[in-house]
């Protein structure tokens, strides 16, 4: 497992292969939309998965903090699917939360899909969560700076040789990083999406997700077209080829 | 005597044309009086049938011979002799449009001699009060399908509406024997038989390879057959110029074609894949300057789309029409006077099936012609003619049931009526699929309906089943047993977009995947149209006419069918034997001679390698003729073992006829790549984590119920299926490996998709007679599999992380963020003693 370091609002973080975001010099490890007992909810609606993806999560979350042995833990809210979800936790998922939000200071930022604080959330509550240069919240401000949230389940297709590949992704520019979600049973919505493009009007890079190591590719700025046909968001994947593949002193931009 | 035949035209028209007249005796009335009026008398297997009415049977006649007339005649006898009220005979057809067709050519005669004996049809399109009512009065004959019997043996009166039941006729039961359909058919019939012990089954069977196993399926004890039609007339047609290479597509016969089309009354041109048949309906109507009426027809156009070609093709209104297998069953034409084939035929029964579809009289010849579309289907074609005209038949035995089948069955007859396990078990066991069923294995299934196995058992609010004390299993309750019959089936399509023009009507379907890869803007070739991409709403593809750009054209997830074994063993005993090239024509038996000359040909019973190198690679072809499945699977696992042999592999390539591979290094010691360990080591590992098997597995979690298709006030999109089934199928398999249903999942993977039996025969056809030839340039039989490379995806051989990198590596040295790699120069000499190629070679390439 190999983290991709990133610079971001003067700060070094590195972005993991699982889907988490650490913050070395403030010992913060943050991960977004959980959507624990998400498989208890769907059986709920008569989709009989099978109950696993508490402990899967839970798994996968043990592992990071034996990792990067974090200070502080933020869950970017959603981090159970429902309002009730904490209820229906089985008891040994229960009690292995309850381990790991004692191994750190945890806080929670409620989610829409967890608006009120919930029985298994030991730790501290809160709306957003500040410090240094950061702000750390469920749902990206149009206006957010130094901004890490979560709430998009951002992907990305990438066309490949003869197939294309879709996987989770972080979505990153200067002023804000949207994590992918860590929960065992969510989808995604690609990041050529207008709610997520339109976050990044200028485009920025996306991590996509890898067994051992992170992807990055750039993303295309959004282009305002004025013509009305073909009415589709223009976002591209890929912007058109560099003119000056070599001429990176042309770059005066920064 | 010559009457017309085909099913369409009369059910009864086709009893006609008895030549000979074996015994002097006469029908029952008013049948005789009947047939006299129309100076018919039956066949002798017609007789037979009538003969045998005490006993299952099973009949196997050529397309043309009767065979539906002599499946109804004894229900029929019997119903005139001792009319009574109540279900008499059941019908099973595979299409419920073939089943509304017979209803309709049965109505008429049985009218027409005054006989009191009603008929109904019974599908998925059947309204509400035509089943209450079949409820409540069942009619004499119900013809209808697998799964509408699969419903109504679930309906809790069900015992009662088949204890009358004395006959069921199978029709087609060659296309349903040895498929998920034909499972859960045979499971029906022992209801059947449970609920009414006298029932006598007629299996209709068009000639196949293994009939033991037809008449096992349909419980037949005696199998009578018709004697042949006369044999077909077949010929082959090649394009004007040169002999294409490589290419399956066959565009460059199109003039001949047309010429073909236009010289003949009514043709059906038969392709191999949609694909294939988009492409060359497009390049047929480039030529047609007098644009006859020439249609297109395949399974993922819009249904009435279809049905309006389908009546124009009935009514006489076409002159050819371009389908894939969408028509090589289903209801006659009796117009049609030739069958094209265009592309190799890849099996001698399904060119006999195809062949078929024209001239639907027995005693007159059909015709056809072949249309290979490159030197190797050349080879393909003759085989598959001389293979015709000895009968000699291919295709596997029926497989064993599938689990995922008796576990919607159980669900099922739960939902009739409680049952008890062991009975349960002696029922299921007398459906032929399921003879060699353990009880171990239907206790598990049983275990997955009752909780959902070990997996599930934590939702016990969601079990579908309960033991009471005396343990007979019940259905949990009314919503259980509603959802039970709201998912009932096994056909489970690939996720589907309807591809729609924008503020127009729907074209047609096509396959998730294929839309994912498309950009806005992109054009793609679909029912005949060139059609440009705009946008993806929900799950509607939006597509505006016309736009430039060469055009995708959608492929479909197993749409090619391999090469037979038994083709394939032909095939090769053309090769090996130079005394019947004189068949071939001149290009191909040049390009063999020269072959001959420059390395050898591959025999009968060995396994011809060639290594050779070329640019920076060396390349290794191996002549296997297993399918393209198992090639694909082949190489695969050949450059796994390449890799940790330090060979360096960089890709491979599979055809129908041969697997390259290409490497860094020279491939040396080429028979520890062969050996027969090779299914045991790397196998499994890769075929966990293929998407092959996670579609494999999406089919038999919804067979299964896992997953619901239908949920009642839900309509679940099919997108949302697809990320669960894979996100059920990693859990399942961290969790519990030994899950009934991803035992089901293997046992249908290692058939079909993988051919790994193939695999296994070719390994050992191998052992001790693998020739390696090192040469030191590409052989002429090579040159098709070089050309393909690029054209097929190696997706396969490549894990999505590997991808990922390669694109991330590529864009980042376009943006100037990374140097490219350094240039590596084929530095490795062509090796010393490799054999001389003749000068004549460089003419090829």
């Amino acid at each position: 497992m190999t983290a991709a370091p990133l610079h971001f609002m003067g700060e070094r973080l590195m972005l993991t292969p699982e889907g988490a975001l650490f913050w070395p010099a403030h010992g913060l490890l943050a991960v977004a939309d959980l959507h624990l007992e998400k498989g208890s909810a769907a059986a709920g609606r008569g989709q009989l998965v099978p109950p696993w993806d508490t402990r899967e999560t839970l798994d996968l979350l043990g592992n990071l903090l034996r990792r990067y042995r974090p200070q502080t833990v933020v869950a970017l809210g959603d981090s159970f699917h429902d309002k009730d979800g904490a209820s229906r936790l089985q008891t040994g998922d229960a009690a292995r939360l309850a381990t790991l939000a004692r191994s750190s200071r945890f806080v929670w930022v409620l989610g829409n899909h967890d608006p009120a604080p919930q029985s298994a959330m030991a730790g501290e509550t809160v709306d957003a969560f500040s410090t240094g240069p950061l702000v750390f919240r469920h749902e990206a401000h149009a206006d957010g700076r130094g901004e890490i949230s979560g709430h998009f389940h951002p992907k990305a297709a990438v066309p490949v040789r003869g197939a294309t590949v879709s996987r989770p992704c972080f979505v990153a520019d200067g002023r804000r990083i949207v994590l992918p979600a860590m929960g065992a049973y969510t989808g995604g919505l690609d990041v050529r999406d207008p709610a997520i493009a339109g976050l990044f009007p200028r485009g920025g890079q996306i991590f996509l997700l890898g067994r051992e190591r992170l992807f990055r590719f750039p993303l295309a700025a959004r282009r305002v077209s004025k013509v009305a046909e073909p009415p589709a968001p223009e976002t591209r994947l890929f912007p058109d080829p560099p003119q000056r593949p070599m001429g990176r002193r042309a770059d005066t931009g920064r | 005597m010559v009457g017309p035949g085909g099913k369409t035209r009369a059910a009864f028209a086709s009893g006609q044309g008895g030549l000979c007249i074996p015994r002097m005796r006469t029908l029952p009335e008013p049948f005789a009086a009947w047939f006299a009026a129309r100076g018919w008398t039956p066949r002798p297997h017609q007789w037979a049938v009538l003969d045998a009415a005490a006993e299952n049977v099973l009949l196997i006649a050529p397309t043309g011979g009767g065979k539906t007339l002599a499946g109804f005649l004894p229900s029929l006898a019997e119903l005139a002799a001792r009319p009574r009220p109540g279900l008499h005979t059941l019908y099973v057809s595979p299409l419920k449009a073939l089943a509304a067709d017979i209803a309709r050519n049965l109505t008429g005669p049985v009218a027409e001699m005054g006989l009191d004996i009603d008929i109904a049809t019974r599908s998925g399109d059947t309204s509400a009060r035509a089943r209450t009512k079949q409820r409540d009065a069942p009619p004499n004959l119900l013809l209808t399908t697998p799964e509408s019997l699969a419903v109504l043996l679930s309906a809790p009166g069900a015992a009662e509406m088949f204890s009358t039941v004395r006959r069921v006729i199978v029709d087609e039961a060659h296309a349903l024997a040895g498929t998920k359909r034909g499972d859960q058919l045979a499971l029906c019939l022992a209801r059947l038989r449970a609920l009414a012990p006298e029932l006598r089954a007629i299996g209709l069977s068009a000639t196949v390879a293994h009939p033991e196993a037809i008449a096992a399926f349909v419980g037949a004890s005696r199998t009578i057959r018709a004697a042949g039609g006369a044999p077909p007339e077949i010929g082959m047609v090649l394009p004007a110029g040169r002999l294409p290479w490589s290419g399956h597509m066959g565009l460059a016969a199109a003039p001949e074609i047309l010429n073909r089309i236009r010289a003949t009354g009514t043709t059906i041109v038969f392709v191999n894949t949609r694909a294939q048949a988009e492409l060359l309906f497009q390049a047929l109507w480039k030529l047609n300057e007098e644009t006859l009426p020439i249609g297109l027809h395949h399974g993922s156009l819009q249904l009435e789309q279809r049905l309006r070609v389908e009546q124009a093709m009935a009514a006489g209104r076409l002159r050819a029409v371009v389908a894939t297998s969408s028509l090589d069953l289903g209801i006659d034409w009796g117009g049609v006077d030739q069958v094209l084939q265009v592309g190799a035929p890849k099996g001698i029964s399904r060119l006999l099936q195809r062949v078929g579809r024209a001239n639907h009289r027995m005693d007159e010849a059909s015709r056809a012609i072949l249309v290979p579309a490159n030197r190797f289907e050349v080879l393909e074609c003759e085989a598959a003619i001389a293979g015709v005209a000895e009968g000699d038949l291919d295709g596997d035995p029926p497989r064993d049931g599938g689990l995922d089948v008796l576990a919607q069955h159980l669900l099922l007859m739960a939902c009739a009526a409680p049952f008890m396990p062991d009975a349960m078990f002696s029922e299921v066991r007398a459906a032929a699929p399921y003879a060699r069923l353990s009880r171990e294995n239907f206790d598990a299934v049983l275990t997955f309906v009752e909780n959902g196995g070990y997996a599930l058992s934590a939702y016990d609010r969601y079990r579908k089943l309960f033991r009471d004390s005396e343990g007979r299993m019940h259905i949990r309750g009314a919503p259980e047993a509603r959802r039970a019959r709201m998912n009932i089936g096994t056909i489970v399509e690939e996720p589907l977009l309807k591809v729609r023009l924008a503020f127009g009507p729907v074209l047609g379907e096509v396959e998730e995947y294929f839309v994912n890869m498309l950009s806005p803007g992109d054009t793609f070739m679909f029912a005949g149209r060139l059609l440009r991409f705009l946008r993806l709403r929900e799950t509607v593809c939006e597509v505006a006419e016309g736009g430039s750009g060469e055009p995708k054209v959608p492929a479909y997830a197993g749409g090619r069918m391999p090469l037979t074994t038994n083709l394939a063993d032909r095939v090769r005993g053309m090769l090996a034997d130079t005394g019947c090239w004189h068949l071939f024509p001149d290009p191909v038996r040049e390009w063999l001679a020269m072959q001959k000359q420059v390395s050898r040909l591959p025999g009968r019973n060995d396994l011809l390698v060639e290594t050779f190198p070329r640019g920076d690679r060396w390349y290794l072809v191996a002549y296997c003729f297993e399918g393209r499945n198992a090639h694909q699977s082949l190489g695969m696992l050949v450059t796994r073992r390449m890799e940790r042999l330090g060979m360096q592999p960089l890709g491979f390539v599979a055809t129908d006829y041969v697997m390259a591979t290409w490497s860094a290094r020279q491939p040396l010691g080429i028979a520890r790549l062969f050996q027969e360990d090779l299914l045991g080591d790397d196998l499994e590992a890769w075929m966990a984590e293929s998407s092959m098997l996670r579609r494999t597995f999406r089919n038999v979690a919804t067979i299964s119920g896992l997953i619901e298709r239908n949920h009642p006030g839900q309509e679940k999109s099919r997108r949302q299926v697809t990320v669960n089934s894979d996100l059920i199928y990693d859990v399942l398999r961290k969790h519990q490996p030994d899950h009934i249903l991803l035992r089901a999942t293997w046992a249908d993977a290692a058939g079909g998709l993988t051919d790994l039996g193939r695999i296994a025969l070719l390994l050992a056809r191998a052992k001790g007679r693998l020739r390696h030839m090192v040469l030191s340039r590409v052989s002429p039989l090579a040159v098709p599999v070089l050309l393909e490379i690029g054209r097929e995806s190696v997706r396969d051989s490549m894990s999505e992380d590997e991808l990922l990198a390669e694109t991330e590596a590529l864009v980042a040295e376009a943006e100037g963020r990374a140097d490219p790699p350094p240039h590596r120069p084929f530095d490795r000499p062509a090796p010393r003693g490799a054999r001389r190629t003749a000068p004549v070679q460089g003419r090829l390439l």
